[in-house]
């Protein structure tokens, strides 16, 4: 099932939470929604999912207008982030919903539905469970349930609201990679809302930033890491420095002083320079472009994180060296970007 | 070996210390809390538990027999069943409406919705006379609708129509008001699961939401019946007392009290106190299930 968005617009009261979007979702990809909150991603999956409805702009699966279907019958399964199973039926009864409101025509028989239920079940490896209630459960396996519920009605696509918003970090990990073989299995079109960027990088074959109601970029999981296309996208994606410089002349500056690097045909005036925290190179003092000396320096895992006062100005940055570079406070370092990007400020 | 005679009796000394000033800034000193205590056990003697007693103890003042006797009079037969009838009358509709209020204002966004809520409690903000009194108003023979209503024979005054309006207005509030709280706690997430599930909302109604306010909804039942049974005010204006047909419990008992028949008027009154006492105790039941179904909702989350 393809999924084509045009021009969507969504308004709440004075609040604009989309503003013009497009997007085209191939068949049976697995997309990732990333944004803060506010930025819209929400919305946009519940106007797909018809739980909201749109001021302006089309939606259509499979080039057939989505608009003119209530959400019960475009065959959607919608994961919550709160999971939303009924308290008061036991799992086994909150996967069968979605089978036993079905019209008498085309339901099951009872035999088909426990077959059906105790397939699903397996799926997620909860058959042992049917029997408790989602009150007895803890935060994964209701979200794996809230997943075998929606599944149970075969959904054309599969729509997730920060799946795993609401679970502790390890078991969030455990259900990502899950989710992604799940979804090899089964090779339904997916979409996946987060504002977990390690979350949308690790999981979706391509990634949809937005911020404030606009697609700010939209590649694969690689592309808007190494190339991001916004100040935005550089800012929300992996960790920056952000330093404020100036072009004059075709030549960056910082205080007045000219830096070894290339404008990328920025027009004059002040812009800001992006640069992530491990592309910033050390090397001896007076060889880099910058130059500064380490206030502090925290050893964790394969890096160590240096705050660097720079002589140019006041401004304190953090860097990522490799462990294996020795490094002190005190230390007068020179510092090399070895990739950034110019944006307007 | 010999502890440090420095160190020993300070760390001996500091704990029974810090205990007994821990104790003086968390309670109060012994006398004043028998008194305290002593004091609302008196209050509540006096003002509840006393009166109490005494409605059944002049009930059955004379004896079972006169109490019997007091209970099979056709005047208490017809006021006892007007009473239940008129209950549940009121009843019914203050479910179907409380919960289509609570339901609408809940789970939907519309304008007007804060405007509606506040006229929810509007009776219970209202005097019961003035409640009686609109009803005066608008069916009574020189009413707004009283000449249209006598051309067609409708009797809705001093009738048992006027009777049913009347408790159904004053007892509006309950059921919409013990629903409307918990089911903006559980929010609409249920909802939409079943809507996007393919359930039409009817089938959303019954199969989701009715089950997970069905606690909520008996305890407004409860006490909606229970102020339905012993309204006086608003039905008192009403009624118009007519002996054997309009006279409902509460009315029955202020007639026959001043009318010096204190066993029938006490024995009347007993029944009424007694469905007091069984509404505090399916109360406090209900509010058992009604706790356990909230921390449900806050495990959710």
């Amino acid at each position: 099932m393809t999924i084509e968005v045009r021009n969507l617009v969504k308004r709440f009261g004075s609040f604009t939470a989309l503003d013009g979007v497009d997007l085209k979702v191939a068949d049976g990809e697995l997309l990732a929604l990333l944004g803060p909150s506010g930025s819209g991603k929400t919305t946009l999956l519940r106007i797909i999912a018809g739980l909201d409805w749109p001021d302006a702009g089309e939606v259509t699966f499979n080039g057939e207008n989505a608009l003119v279907r209530g959400a019960g019958e475009r065959q959607v399964g919608f994961v919550f982030q709160h999971y939303a199973l009924f308290r008061h039926m036991t799992v086994f009864e909150n996967v069968a919903f979605g089978l036993r409101v079905q019209p008498r025509g085309v339901r099951k028989d009872e035999a088909g539905i426990r077959a059906r239920v105790k397939e699903l079940l397996d799926l997620v490896q909860l058959d042992w469970l049917a029997d408790r209630y989602p009150s007895q459960l803890s935060g994964g396996q209701r979200q794996r349930i809230a997943l075998a519920r929606a599944l149970a009605i075969e959904p054309r696509i599969l729509l997730l609201d920060e799946p795993f918003g609401a679970l502790d970090a390890k078991v969030r990990k455990e259900l990502r990679k899950w989710l992604r073989t799940l979804h090899q299995e089964i090779h339904v079109t997916s979409i996946f809302v987060t504002h977990d960027q390690e979350e949308a990088l690790e999981v979706a074959n391509r990634v949809v930033v937005m911020d404030k109601g606009h697609i700010e970029q939209i590649g694969s999981p690689g592309e808007v890491y190494d190339n991001p296309a916004t100040a935005f996208v550089h800012g929300f994606i992996g960790e920056s420095i952000m330093l404020p410089v100036e072009v004059r002349d075709g030549t960056v500056r910082l205080n007045g002083k000219a830096l070894d690097i290339h404008a990328q045909g920025a027009a004059s005036g002040d812009v800001t320079l992006y640069v992530r925290r491990h592309d910033m190179q050390i090397s001896a003092a007076g060889s880099g472009a910058l130059e500064g000396q380490v206030t502090h320096v925290r050893s964790f895992g394969p890096i160590q994180r240096a705050e660097v006062a720079l002589s140019e100005g006041a401004a304190v940055i953090e860097i990522d060296a490799p462990r294996d570079r020795e490094l002190s406070p005190g230390d007068i370092v020179g510092l090399k970007p070895r990739r950034y990007r110019i944006f307007a400020a | 070996m010999q502890p440090s005679p420095s160190l020993q009796p300070s760390h001996d000394d500091v704990g029974p210390i810090r205990h007994a000033a821990r104790d003086d800034l968390r309670t109060e000193p012994r006398a004043v809390r028998i008194a305290v205590i002593a004091i609302a056990l008196t209050f509540l003697g006096v003002f509840v538990v006393l009166p109490l007693i005494l409605v059944f103890a002049e009930a059955f003042s004379k004896g079972i027999g006169a109490y019997l006797a007091a209970l099979s009079d056709p005047e208490a037969l017809s006021a006892i069943r007007l009473t239940l009838l008129v209950a549940a009358v009121s009843v019914s509709i203050n479910l179907v409406f409380g919960l289509m209020a609570a339901w609408a204002i809940a789970k939907f966004e519309f304008a007007g919705k804060t405007f509606l809520t506040t006229l929810i409690d509007l009776p219970f903000s209202v005097s019961p006379v003035i409640s009686g009194l609109v009803f005066v108003l608008l069916f009574g023979a020189q009413g707004y609708w009283g000449a249209w209503l006598r051309d067609h024979d409708i009797q809705v005054l001093f009738a048992v129509p006027g009777i049913a309006l009347a408790t159904t207005f004053v007892t509006f509030p309950f059921v919409a008001r013990a629903l409307i709280p918990l089911m903006l706690e559980q929010g609409t997430q249920e909802e939409e699961a079943a809507i996007s599930l393919g359930a039409s909302g009817l089938q959303t109604f019954f199969r989701v939401t009715l089950p997970n306010i069905k606690w909520g909804v008996l305890y407004g039942v409860l006490l909606c019946n229970a102020r339905a049974m012993g309204e006086f005010g608003a039905v008192s204006v009403v009624s118009g007392h007519i002996r054997g047909e309009t006279n409902t419990m509460p009315l029955l008992v202020e007639i026959l009290y001043n009318e010096y028949q204190f066993v029938a008027s006490f024995a009347i009154a007993s029944l009424l106190a007694m469905l007091a006492l069984i509404t505090l105790v399916a109360k406090a039941f209900l509010e058992r299930h009604l706790d356990e179904g909230q921390e449900e909702v806050s495990h959710d989350h």
